[in-house]
């Protein structure tokens, strides 16, 4: 032990293995003094590595292929301003606004998931499943049948929702001002219940007409996305991002139990607030873009969990994996069925509903649920 | 290197805070009644909600002391240990550390100086041993501070001094009881507090396990010279393990001192409602309770001794009656 530290103070500097007797994972470099150090996990960023290739790949395919094939080098002089005038129209105008939209959806659906999952120590504890996609989506149902709103101002009623609906769901499951991760769910399931009850409710009421427009945006969809969406979100992300990554550093802590993590001097109150907060703006941002599109923020923590088999939470890697998903699947839904513009809410339907069922399988036979 | 070696190596490493660090020696038995206490109450009023639990508690937890807390289920205790943590606000007076309210002190600050092991934490899924104790260094770290030499260094002695340095490299959830509570333990170690408080640490273990950890804390404190405060069940390793005890009943304190001056069958019937016998354990020389043998008992209830249905019927309600007179 002495000696491994006497070796250590001598060579200054420089990155090592991380290891406490060879068994604590991870890189650690280390300045001379040991002023700073940052320790980090090769594993994970080999994952993160691998999807954002995955996400270049279905990006070119994404802005190549289609009614009108563009070639790579038109996609590449369309992007840097020197494309043909159809072409640049074709990629510009028509096809990278919804893959940027797809890109910034999914990562803001991964980390949202991440946060909550987290938050809940459940992997169910995701905001599709605990209401807030549902608050957002009454939310924005209301406006447009009702009040017959706009882009723009379904997008902020879909924000508001998701917000009353996540304060709702976080005031009724505290108990003894604590938050239990099973009573999270169970009031968020119910809560999302009766508000789905209210949407179907406004659907039978509307004309045929607002009601098909309605169920559209309901299914969650990326056909009509332009930049004016793209750009609101991506400030939403901007800003939401790095407080959430930051932030989010504790959540490792907090998986410990609340105690255990004030023991450690973890501001345990003032970071669940904190997180609750930009976990469901990050939400009902992206439901407000495309409609609530289910099960990218419940599967993109737990595929990385299982892909870089770590404890703590991943919200780094589950937005770049959400990424990938969403972009992954608008593809599909777009060029699977050519003849047909498939709503983007269908397939993460059909891929998500399939990996809710082995995931609630899954949990009952490890005894949890 | 010993092990005593190591634990020697540790201790030197943790930074003296108080300037009065020196002068503990004199009081490091925890016998005298005026024993410096960096860690101590007065006033303490302390409520769930409306439901108060204990009103205006003075407590004084002697440095360098093995403070053991006991009562009957339901009396406070964790709730004191949990005031004495900052887990809960008091509505009325403060519990102080280093002379400070503990609650006006930065929360990263009170954890670099006392250590908490609650009743029931949570391990993470697929958490490693080694992973769970470097969590410990939490309030040592900062953003560009994440795994420092010292941190290294720490998490490996908690290791040996717990005894799960082999155990490093495995899952958390695949250990004994005995050994997980021991990891708990490592972590709380590696936070680098001289005060480590205990809530329940042996609840939920086998009697091999419970003396395991037990004993793990005396060589702490007496090796290490930790001052722990811990809250425990049973009577009797409260009484060979600890040099101050504090016996709690509906929210009071009934009695605090040395197991060995206090502890008497009064002050058990009086705190636990159970008539018995003080004893010497022969094994430590501390008090060891033993109870009432039901045939000695002088109140002896419910003798029923032709065991027939209809007499206990009849008894049945007059048993409750003495019982509750008896309380």
């Amino acid at each position: 032990m002495t000696s491994i530290d006497t070796r250590d103070r001598a060579d200054g500097g420089r990155t090592q293995d991380s290891v406490v007797g060879g068994v604590l994972r991870g890189r650690v470099f280390r300045s001379r003094h040991d002023a700073i150090s940052v320790r980090w996990q090769p594993r994970t960023l080999i994952v993160c590595g691998g999807i954002g290739v995955a996400v270049v790949i279905i990006a070119a395919l994404s802005l190549t292929t289609g009614d009108y094939p563009v070639s790579l080098g038109g996609v590449i002089n369309s992007l840097v301003g020197r494309g043909s005038g159809a072409e640049s129209f074709i990629v510009i105008t028509l096809r990278l606004p919804r893959l940027v939209a797809a890109l910034l959806i999914g990562a803001a659906l991964g980390m949202s998931g991440s946060v909550f999952q987290s938050l809940s120590r459940n992997p169910l504890g995701s905001p599709d499943i605990v209401g807030f996609t549902s608050g957002a989506a009454s939310a924005a149902v209301l406006e447009i049948l009702v009040f017959h709103g706009g882009q723009f101002a379904i997008a902020v009623a879909a924000i508001i929702g998701g917000l009353i609906t996540a304060m709702l769901v976080y005031l009724l499951s505290l108990r003894r001002g604590r938050i239990a991760g099973y009573r999270l769910i169970l009031v968020g399931i119910g809560i999302g219940a009766m508000l789905a009850s209210v949407t179907s409710y406004l659907l039978t009421r509307a004309s045929l007409y607002d009601a098909l427009n309605a169920q559209v945006w309901l299914i969650g969809s990326l056909n009509a996305v332009g930049w004016n969406v793209v750009t609101p979100l991506a400030v939403t992300l901007i800003i939401l991002t790095p407080i959430t990554v930051y932030v989010g550093r504790a959540l490792s802590w907090m998986e410990l139990g609340d105690d255990a993590a004030k023991g450690l001097g973890v501001p345990v109150e003032r970071t669940r607030l904190v997180l609750i907060i930009t976990g469901t703006a990050l939400a009902a941002a992206a439901t407000a873009a495309a409609g609530p599109i289910g099960f990218v923020a419940l599967a993109s923590p737990q595929l990385c969990r299982r892909l870089i088999r770590t404890s703590g939470p991943l919200i780094t890697p589950a937005a770049v994996m959400g990424a990938f998903l969403l972009s992954a699947s608008d593809f599909g839904a777009q060029r699977v069925i050519p003849s047909t513009a498939l709503p983007v809410g269908v397939m993460t339907g059909v891929i998500g509903g399939g990996y809710l069922c082995w995931l609630l399988a899954h949990e009952l036979r490890a005894g949890r649920s | 290197m010993t092990n005593a070696e190591i634990r020697a190596d540790t201790r030197a490493d943790i930074p003296a805070e108080d300037p009065a660090d020196t002068d503990r020696a004199a009081d490091q038995s925890g016998l005298r009644p005026s024993v410096a206490s960096r860690l101590n109450a007065h006033g303490l009023t302390l409520a769930y909600d409306d439901r108060v639990i204990s009103s205006d508690l003075d407590v004084v937890v002697p440095d360098r002391s093995f403070t053991v807390i006991v009562g009957a289920n339901g009396c406070g205790k964790s709730t004191l240990l949990r005031a004495l943590s900052r887990m809960i606000k008091p509505t009325a007076g403060a519990a102080y550390l280093d002379g400070k309210a503990i609650t006006s002190l930065p929360s990263k600050e009170v954890a670099r100086r006392l250590g908490l092991l609650p009743q029931s934490p949570i391990a993470p899924d697929g958490i490693t041993v080694a992973d769970l104790v470097a969590r410990g260094r939490y309030p040592h770290q900062r953003l560009l501070r994440q795994w420092s030499r010292d941190d290294e260094r720490i998490v490996t002695e908690a290791l040996e001094a717990t005894g799960t340095r082999e155990l490093a490299d495995r899952f958390v959830d695949e250990l004994s009881g005995g050994q997980r509570q021991r990891v708990w333990v490592a972590m709380a170690l590696a936070q680098q507090t001289d005060i480590l408080l205990l809530d329940e640490p042996i609840t939920f273990l086998d009697i091999a396990y419970q003396i395991d950890v037990l004993d793990l804390c005396a060589d702490l404190h007496e090796q290490q010279g930790y001052t722990l405060v811990a809250v425990l069940h049973d009577l009797n390793h409260a009484c060979r393990y600890a040099t101050h005890l504090i016996a709690m009943k509906a929210g009071a304190i009934i009695a605090q001192g040395p197991p060995a001056d206090i502890v008497t069958a009064g002050l058990v019937e009086e705190v636990f409602g159970l008539p018995c016998e003080v004893i010497d354990d022969p094994q430590s020389n501390t008090p060891l309770i033993v109870p009432i043998h039901r045939r000695n008992r002088a109140d002896r209830h419910g003798s029923v001794t032709p065991i027939d249905t209809s007499t206990s019927k009849i008894n049945t309600p007059k048993i409750n009656t003495q019982m509750k007179d008896a309380e």
